[in-house]
């Protein structure tokens, strides 16, 4: 089994790894990174709670190889924070109570976080779209599309 | 879920890439998207020795009209017909189709032309691009060849596509004025595989019906496309009482298996409804009623 060097720009910083060939930016991220905000749910491409940013777009980690992500940029949660200011995105899930067990959370503000990018002012209807692709079983997505529209409001 | 160990390549070009596939043979698949072949590796449904990536390839991610065709390339993603103004103004059928895939993440990465190489018959696109009558383009170690998707499903989840050959390229014929399509699917929840999907085009030509397609999807061994029920559609005004009966031959050209989305008959019956349904929506985009 190939190994291979890679270097992925991670959060801003260049992180370098020799990997397997199977290893999953999931398990990358996680284990290599130790950045641990990013999280393994489903493992099978529905739940969503692994979600990243690779070059901007929302994708399911545990279904993208490590190597595939080699010379890219990845956003994850920890990287939403700037020199000490929560994004937008996170204030808002804080205002608006939008996490109850905070699983999906990461993955749920990395996906609305590229959807403001891309659509400042989203009505409800375009963040539940924009969200399906992510899973929360607690909160019945309510609050969590208030913080969506928290931070529309905001940014 | 770890995949079971591969080899890893990433070629620059298509012809290192062919020349890879032809060097590997049958130990190899294709790594494009990636959102149905690695679910497949980590639950070890396949353990090929290699992936030969073409997502590194420059210059395959084009949707353009040319040469009385919609050409759609190797990497374009699912997104992208959601985004495209041309696609959402002009291609309306390929809108809902890709819009019902999964869901908005999976759709960033997977890719249209994977939706039709993985040969999957619960895939949605091979439904359409019956419908429309589109071909594929296969690059293969002596140049492309242009095969008819009515005939590139050759069985389930097998293609015509050769070892050393590459999807490049989906060309669906741009259509007349007066012509209209619509995909519906019936699915348990955002992100399922189809119960049933029925894919209907129509050319409307002096308020009757100059051409029809009709592809189904998930109910049978592979993409189903429906004659019988294109063919009563000919000559015909495009109201009830002629899609009633092509629904009826649209569904007897079915044989889904039953699982945990329903039994035969009721697939066989969501086949006739919604073939019923996409055909007045295709009417009504053509122009018709």
């Amino acid at each position: 089994m190939a190994r291979h060097s890679i270097t992925v720009n991670v959060n801003g910083a260049p992180r370098s790894a020799e990997v397997d060939s199977r290893l999953l930016l999931v398990h990358f991220i996680r284990e290599n990174l130790v950045l641990t905000g990013t999280h393994i749910g489903c493992d099978t491409t529905h739940c969503g709670a692994c979600t990243v940013l690779l070059d901007g777009t929302p994708v399911k980690s545990c279904t993208v190889l490590a190597v595939q992500a080699d010379g890219r940029n990845v956003t994850t949660v920890e990287g939403l924070e700037k020199d000490g200011k929560l994004d937008p995105i996170q204030e808002g899930f804080m205002q608006e109570h939008g996490l109850q067990c905070g699983f999906c959370t990461p993955g749920m503000m990395l996906t609305s976080h590229a959807l403001l990018e891309r659509n400042s002012k989203p009505s409800e209807g375009e963040i539940r779209a924009a969200i399906s692709g992510n899973l929360c079983r607690c909160t019945g997505y309510v609050n969590i599309v208030k913080a969506v529209q928290y931070a529309a409001a905001k940014s | 879920m770890i995949p079971p160990p591969f080899d890893y390549h990433a070629p620059k070009t298509l012809p290192e890439a062919i020349a890879l596939l032809g060097q590997l043979g049958e130990e190899a698949k294709i790594l494009s998207g990636g959102q149905s072949l690695l679910p497949l590796l980590k639950l070890r449904f396949a353990s090929p020795g290699h992936l030969v990536d073409i997502g590194r390839i420059p210059g395959l991610d084009y949707v353009k009209e040319e040469g009385g065709f919609l050409r759609i390339g190797a990497l374009v993603r699912e997104a992208e017909l959601e985004s495209n103004p041309l696609i959402t103004s002009k291609y309306r059928i390929l809108t809902d189709t890709a819009s019902v895939i999964a869901d908005p993440i999976v759709r960033n990465l997977a890719t249209v032309c994977g939706n039709l190489a993985h040969g999957d018959p619960a895939n949605d696109h091979p439904a359409t691009m019956l419908a429309l009558g589109a071909s594929v383009v296969l690059t293969g170690p002596s140049g492309t060849r242009e095969v008819p998707v009515a005939s590139f499903f050759t069985g389930i989840f097998t293609t015509a596509l050769k070892p050393n050959e590459v999807l490049t390229e989906i060309r669906i014929p741009v259509p007349p004025a007066g012509s209209g399509g619509a995909y519906i699917k019936l699915e348990r929840k955002v992100g399922d595989f189809a119960t049933a999907g029925v894919a209907a085009f129509l050319v409307l030509k002096g308020g009757t019906i100059e051409r029809a397609g009709i592809g189904l999807t998930n109910l049978g061994p592979t993409p189903i496309q429906a004659s019988a029920a294109e063919a009563a559609l000919v000559g015909k005004t495009p109201d009830e009482a002629a899609f009633a009966s092509a629904g009826t031959l649209a569904s007897s050209a079915t044989s889904p298996n039953p699982d945990r989305r329903g039994q035969t008959d009721y697939k066989k019956e969501m086949a006739r409804v919604l073939t019923i349904r996409a055909l007045h929506k295709a009417a009504q985009r053509a122009g018709g009623n």
